[in-house]
């Protein structure tokens, strides 16, 4: 097994707000981040892909491939857009980083055919990151 | 009632600038320069720490959260960066009779947060030293 990564930047502008929640809890839970006009980061995307070598090519994956469904699936979709206004997804969801790490597995996962997805990692900052395996947990269970 | 949740990692950097030296009382002089060489020097040298914090959890459906983000850097700034930062390693009491090795500041680091902090799970704790040399500790259970 071997481990491929592919590194993609992105920039886009977010907020976090519940609607379920009160205006003074929004502003408690979210604090700077809760302001409806907006903010924005430079995200860093990390792909990683696992598979066997490819005793023909040498290849884990053709990397133009991946290029192209990171570009297609994600880039294009997020780059330069307003995660809340803009993609689906976040209609509905919270676009923390967490939330973005598993929007862009579930968008990535099904496309990939020659490789299989083992890490999302996306940097909202050099200074906070979140990985996505494609795990699930028992509630309750951090 | 249980119910499935996504799980997520959160990874949250931090830095702070320490000094030490590394010497054990158990080692003779030689043994002690010929193991440590110039980290042995008795007036100390010090780092730029960097502090790699991951945690991980489902992720919450009402705020998309493993964690909030107050929370995590209010502890580790409060019981990580202000104890150790600006400070001498060989004079606090962790390291009174353990050598201030980055391993062994790992795994001081990795018990203050596994002990203080409860909204997420610890998965591990990460130090640069400098930009070529980093540890990880995973716990006693660690892979």
């Amino acid at each position: 097994m071997v481990y491929l990564t592919r590194k993609a930047e992105f920039s886009a502008a977010h907020y976090y707000h519940n609607p379920q929640f009160t205006a003074d809890e929004n502003q408690r839970v979210f604090g700077k981040c809760n302001n409806p006009n907006g903010h924005g980061h430079n995200y860093t995307l990390e792909v990683t892909v696992k598979g066997a070598v490819d005793p023909k090519s040498g290849f884990v994956v053709d990397l133009k491939q991946l290029k192209d469904v990171m570009s297609r699936e994600v880039l294009d979709a997020l780059d330069h857009r307003f995660l809340n206004k803009e993609v689906p997804e976040f209609f509905t969801k919270i676009p923390t980083t967490e939330n973005l790490a598993i929007v862009i597995w579930q968008r990535l996962a099904p496309k990939l055919n020659a490789a299989q997805l083992h890490r999302v990692r996306v940097y909202e900052t050099p200074d906070l990151f979140v990985d996505f395996y494609g795990e699930a947990c028992d509630r309750g269970a951090a | 009632m249980k119910t499935k949740s996504i799980k997520a990692h959160l990874t949250r950097r931090y830095l702070f600038s320490a000094s030490h030296r590394l010497h054990s009382d158990e080692m003779s002089e030689e043994e002690n320069r010929a193991t440590y060489g110039k980290c042995n020097n008795p007036y100390g040298h010090g780092h730029n720490y960097i502090i790699e914090v991951t945690v991980s959890g489902p992720v919450d459906d009402h705020t998309g959260m493993v964690c909030n983000l107050v929370d995590l850097d209010g502890f580790v700034h409060l019981h990580v960066v202000e104890r150790y930062d600006h400070q001498n390693l060989n004079l606090l009491p962790e390291f009174a009779s353990e050598v201030p090795t980055t391993e062994n500041l790992c795994i001081a680091i990795y018990e203050i947060v596994k002990r203080g902090f409860n909204k997420a799970h610890l998965d591990k704790i990460r130090i640069e030293e400098t930009m070529m040399n980093s540890f990880e500790y995973l716990g006693e259970d660690g892979r």
